[in-house]
């Protein structure tokens, strides 16, 4: 993107682009193996992940404390409001750890995206949340065609009691839904909504930096007013980033329900 | 002032999918409404439609990038 020119001021601003999203730590700029900020991140994730809920489940009580009771939240809010109910009752426990991997690691990461000092949201590199779908696609196909068999798998992608003369258009929509959109949509979802909430926080707070700290005395109210909407757009991304977690694990769940169904 | 004409496009491309999940939720307040007690099962529909149609809006904005 060009940099933008504001008319009345002297200095140029140059507007935060997909480039504020390139940060190497270790290696060269270009190189394919180069150790970035979300690489680190992810890890530092999955560590606290794991302290957090060895020290819920340490010391188990009857009555739990309050460590206990948030792990034991979270996970029933899994077991209950997701498993359970998108996947059923019959064989909702074997994709219970699945579900919560994900669940976690996603909120953990996506949070990073507004706690000082980390400040920046793992999930807006695509190939973190690529890799999450890849999990996704092959559990659920994966876990249809164990029980169903490709011919079944394939002949249940069309729900039955249509005229004859329509299935091949069906089955190639179902096709190209289960197989294609489905993927590409889950992945983009995550990495798009974190990529944009990133890039909405750092136009506001880069704006209200330069108009403050560079214009003039009529620029500098407007750019109090763009550092009030940032505090207000961070609390509007915690909610976003909760429900991209909520939602990616709801689809996973819906998605191996889906696969798993006997009948539509 | 420069600019790129793209942005604007995905302005316009955004009106559809706000409009879809503007009515995606009235329809789940509505039915939470009319009956409580199914707000367990209107749930995951309602996130599954506002997720279906908030993928259109995002391909907007990664085409908005790419292009």
């Amino acid at each position: 993107m060009s940099p933008l020119v504001l008319a009345a001021g002297g200095e140029g601003f140059t507007p935060p682009g997909p480039e504020d999203f390139w940060w190497p730590i270790v290696g060269s700029n270009t190189s394919n193996w180069t150790l970035t900020r979300p690489a680190v991140m992810v890890l530092l994730s999955v560590v606290l992940i794991g302290w957090f809920f060895l020290a819920a489940t340490k010391r188990r009580s009857l009555v739990p404390g309050k460590l206990q009771f948030v792990g034991e939240g979270i996970y029933g809010f899994i077991r209950e409001g997701i498993g359970r109910d998108l996947i059923g009752s019959k064989d909702f426990r074997r994709f219970l750890p699945l579900l919560f991997t994900q669940f976690t690691l996603i909120l953990v990461n996506n949070v990073f995206g507004i706690i000082p000092f980390v400040q920046f949201p793992t999930m807006s590199r695509i190939g973190f949340p690529i890799g999450l779908t890849i999990i996704t696609y092959l559990v659920f196909h994966a876990v249809g065609l164990r029980k169903k068999g490709v011919v079944g798998y394939l002949k249940d992608l069309v729900p039955p009691g249509l005229p004859s003369w329509i299935v091949p258009f069906i089955f190639l929509l179902e096709f190209v839904d289960k197989f294609i959109t489905r993927p590409i949509t889950l992945s983009l979802r995550l990495f798009a909504n974190m990529f944009a909430g990133h890039l909405l926080l750092l136009v506001f707070i880069l704006g209200a930096e330069h108009m403050i700290l560079d214009l003039g005395p009529g620029f500098k109210v407007v750019g109090l007013l763009s550092a009030v909407l940032a505090v207000v757009m961070t609390f509007f991304e915690l909610l976003v980033e909760v429900l991209q977690a909520y939602i990616f694990t709801l689809l996973t769940a819906l998605y191996i329900g889906g696969a798993l169904a006997e009948e539509h | 002032m420069t600019g790129n004409l793209n942005l604007v496009g995905y302005g316009l491309s955004a009106i559809g999918p706000g409009v879809g999940i503007g009515l995606i939720f009235a329809a789940y307040i509505n039915g939470v409404a009319r009956q409580p007690e199914a707000r367990g099962m209107l749930q995951p529909i309602a996130f599954l439609g506002f997720a279906l149609a908030e993928a259109l809006a995002l391909f907007g904005l990664v085409l908005a990038f790419v292009l």
